[in-house]
């Protein structure tokens, strides 16, 4: 299993654990991300996620370098899953290995804020009411339209 | 030949995933981004979404050759 990896299978958590076990780490850090219900009063059947798989994988690994640059002693590993996904199943698991707990919390922190930024992976909304792609998360992106393409408001 | 890819909505409006333009000379992404749209149409929102030229973000002004793979990259929602 590669360390940075889109996958079209149910991630295994523990298989993204132990890459980054190693004899000088004293905590991993591990941040599961699951399929929501409900947001707001909308609630979700199910979800798609679509990924540009060979530059999202990159991106990842790029995550990966710019956490070692800022807790040179840690040690990543991420896997997202592409495909539709069910209500509760994981959609990506980050483990974050460090010598000490404050760093591997803070680094798994980082890791999931950028890969709502820079990794291209998108996700549809399938509600109960309609569809919708999800643009950016963190709300820095506006819509030209005030909303995302496919929804009418 | 450019490869141009796109993604989610922009896909999803261009009814296709994959397009291919001839080119001669060297173009801007921006240059390319309107040769995109005569040919498929106009896409919502693609002033909106980032660029990679094989599979490394560029800017609008970066230049394109023959051979390369453009993708646009509408606001990113993993996670």
């Amino acid at each position: 299993m590669k360390r940075f990896n889109i996958t079209n299978e149910p991630i295994n958590n523990q298989d993204v654990i132990d890459q980054v076990i190693h004899h000088n780490a004293g905590a991993v850090s591990v941040f599961i991300g699951t399929v929501r219900e409900m947001t707001g009063d909308k609630q979700t059947k199910f979800l798609h996620y679509e990924a540009y798989v060979p530059m999202a994988e990159k991106q990842l690994q790029k995550i990966g370098e710019e956490i070692l640059v800022k807790w040179p002693k840690a040690i990543t590993a991420i896997s997202h899953r592409i495909g539709t996904l069910q209500i509760s199943d994981v959609a990506v698991t980050i483990a974050v290995s460090t010598p000490h707990r404050q760093d591997a919390f803070d680094a798994s922190r980082y890791a999931i804020e950028r890969i709502k930024e820079i990794v291209p992976i998108w996700k549809k909304e399938h509600y109960t009411d309609g569809e919708e792609w999800v643009g950016n998360q963190k709300g820095t992106e506006a819509y030209p339209a005030g909303h995302p393409e496919g929804v009418e408001k | 030949m450019v490869h141009i890819l796109l993604f989610a909505g922009l896909a999803q409006q261009a009814k296709t995933e994959k397009v291919t333009i001839d080119v001669n000379s060297p173009l801007s992404v921006e240059e390319i981004r309107g040769l995109l749209q005569n040919q498929v149409g106009p896409l919502k929102g693609i002033e909106h979404a980032l660029v990679a030229v094989n599979e490394e973000y560029v800017e609008l002004t970066d230049q394109v050759k023959d051979g390369d793979t453009v993708a646009f990259i509408p606001p990113v929602s993993g996670g």
